[in-house]
């Protein structure tokens, strides 16, 4: 027998339960995050000095996932990295979501030509490929930290801000902003107070998602070598350094890969199993 | 009888001429904010504040920002796009060829993918909460969620490290025969799909699965009619729309894919050729490619509205 799912005939799951999934994802990326934290005290040899007389080691009790191209401990390195794609990434999808959000709900509850203005030049923004963007502005100011963690932002401030906007306009047409209007209250007032309250859930969803795209991003830039730039290395420059690695599938390659795959993976896998009263707006 | 749907259309195209333009002002302005005089780069050092003062007036520099933009912008429009300051060439000659190649390279991707992410997608809708389903859905998912140069690099891995089926870098210099050509597409063209496909897959997916909760669709089903005459009769038709603005929006993922994918593999095109203008700071190289980019993107999510637009049956 077949059967068809309709929207009413989705069961309501109890609000605010995650699933086993979910909390492996958030498991992943709690581990992560302390690892970006900690890593300083807690690697084992420093990142820069060459330890093993071998290059692209293997695997061994030494080193525990092999030696890199110059012969530095791996590990070391890809632990050191998680500094720089987990921090930049987090501070450039803080800044993105926090512009993209409050200049959403602004556009969203003055309407009129700011809403359209803002609308028109942030979809220009969003015809530019993001890749493309990255390179250009790369080459045009040369790669450093607090440029990439701007153009980053830059690049997902108009998706934030469709985001945030689309939400907002709905809650606009309410009752009680209507109320709180005629009570005379600010835009200010109006976007702290009202509407912010009822779109954070979708929000911090979708900021997850964006988080995503941004470490993508990172990496992609870096590994075509126009992000974080040596001594320093982050997980898409450490892909890079290591590819000479590649046609013998050396473990120096290969790790900084999988230390990508399982943070953008467990991201998605937390998203996508958020407690339903989160998601529900989000869709 | 004018036709509702074409002020819409027309709105949709100035808005993307619009775009273009605010386009081309930021990657101009971009590119010529560079820090330090393009003149007494070019010459160097030891040049003399005459030889100097020669090149600036000869390539307008001593004018205002916006006059060089119009020159520029009315350069690109006649086709002329300047000259490299890397090797003096004109540019139209050194982006042609190349630009041949991408689109070689893509067009070949997008007839591997979208008959590959329409079958994909289509069964997952037909099969909806299916094994097979579930796999197709965690297995794009995975893809997604990991940069494009994993999976070339998994592929290098798998096809010519542990199979050795195939090099591990791909020419496209020598392609006389027909092997030659696939050695030399398969991997770019693989990691490609993969990507492109996957998103594709994920929104066929969806919009089927949307036609298949309309009262429509129901009621089909509540006639008796199988899953399959369901979704192959009923839904798909009305699930085109979308499904077309799905292949456009995807296929415009390519931009970002081929920067990556032809940089791994060495291939000669057009994405190559501006990250090595990157390289060597060659601006007016670099703005057309990023021109040449930013059109080709554009044309691709214009048309995506347009045939979402057009698909729309209350508006036609």
């Amino acid at each position: 027998m077949t059967t068809i799912e309709t929207p009413a005939a989705k069961s309501r799951k109890p609000a605010y339960r995650t699933n086993l999934v979910g909390l492996v994802g958030m498991a992943i990326i709690a581990f992560w995050a302390i690892i970006a934290l900690i890593a300083p005290w807690i690697i084992p040899y420093p990142v820069g000095e060459i330890v093993d007389l071998d290059y692209f080691g293997p695997i061994s009790q030494q080193f525990w996932i092999g030696s890199d191209y110059l012969g530095r401990d791996m590990l070391s390195r890809i632990l050191m990295g998680a500094r720089y794609t987990v921090g930049i990434s987090l501070v450039a999808v803080s800044i993105s979501c926090f512009c993209g959000v409050v200049l959403g709900m602004i556009a969203a509850v003055s309407g009129g030509w700011l809403d359209t203005l803002l609308s028109r030049f942030l979809d220009a923004m969003n015809s530019i490929p993001s890749k493309l963007f990255g390179l250009v502005v790369v080459a045009a100011v040369g790669s450093s930290i607090p440029v990439l963690v701007l153009t980053l932002a830059i690049i997902y401030i108009p998706g934030a801000f469709r985001f945030a906007r689309a939400l907002a306009v709905n809650i606009n047409t309410m009752d009680f902003i209507t109320v709180a209007r005629t009570r005379g209250e600010g835009t200010l007032y109006l976007i702290t107070s009202e509407i912010l309250p009822n779109i954070i859930g979708p929000v911090l969803a979708d900021l997850g998602l964006r988080f995503v795209f941004i470490v993508l991003l990172l990496s992609g830039l870096s590994f075509l070598g126009l992000g974080v730039q040596p001594p320093y290395a982050d997980w898409g420059a450490l892909v890079r350094e290591n590819i000479g690695g590649l046609p013998f599938g050396a473990p120096a390659v290969i790790f900084p890969s999988i230390a990508i795959a399982t943070l953008t993976v467990s991201v998605n896998l937390l998203i996508d199993n958020l407690p339903q009263k989160i998601r529900d707006r989000s869709e | 009888m004018t036709n509702p749907a074409l002020p819409l259309i027309a709105s949709r195209l100035v808005i993307s001429a619009i775009t273009l333009l605010i386009v081309s002002v930021a990657v101009f302005f971009a590119t010529t904010m560079l820090p330090g005089d393009t003149a007494t780069i070019l010459l160097g050092q030891a040049a003399t504040p005459e030889a100097v003062a020669g090149l600036r007036k000869a390539m307008h520099l001593d004018e205002p920002a916006v006059l060089r933009f119009l020159y520029w912008a009315g350069g690109l429009l006649s086709g002329d796009l300047g000259t490299s300051y890397a090797n003096d060439m004109p540019i139209a000659d050194l982006i042609a060829g190349r630009f041949v190649s991408s689109m070689k390279l893509a067009g070949i991707t997008a007839l591997v993918s979208v008959p590959l992410a329409l079958t994909l997608g289509i069964t997952a809708a037909m099969l909806k909460g299916s094994l097979y389903d579930r796999a197709v859905t965690v297995l794009t998912i995975g893809i997604i969620s990991v940069p494009e140069f994993m999976i070339a690099t998994s592929a290098v891995l798998f096809f010519a490290v542990y199979l050795q089926w195939l090099p591990a870098i791909s020419f496209a210099n020598e392609t006389v025969t027909w092997s030659d050509v696939l050695r030399v597409y398969a991997m770019p063209v693989l990691t490609l799909t993969f990507g492109v496909a996957s998103q594709m897959i994920r929104m066929t997916r969806a919009a089927v699965v949307e036609t298949l909760n309309t009262p429509y669709a129901e009621m089909a089903l509540l006639k008796g009619a199988s899953r399959g005459r369901v979704v192959l009769r009923h839904a798909l038709p009305n699930a085109v729309g979308p499904i077309v603005n799905a292949i456009a929006l995807s296929l415009s993922n390519l931009v970002g894919g081929v920067i990556i994918v032809e940089t791994i593999f060495n291939y000669p095109g057009i994405a190559k050729l501006m990250v090595d203008a990157v390289a060597t700071r060659d601006l007016p190289l670099i703005q057309s490619c990023a021109m040449v980019f930013c059109v080709g993107y554009l044309i691709l999510i214009t048309a995506a509205d347009v045939i979402a637009i057009l698909a729309n049956p209350r508006l036609r």
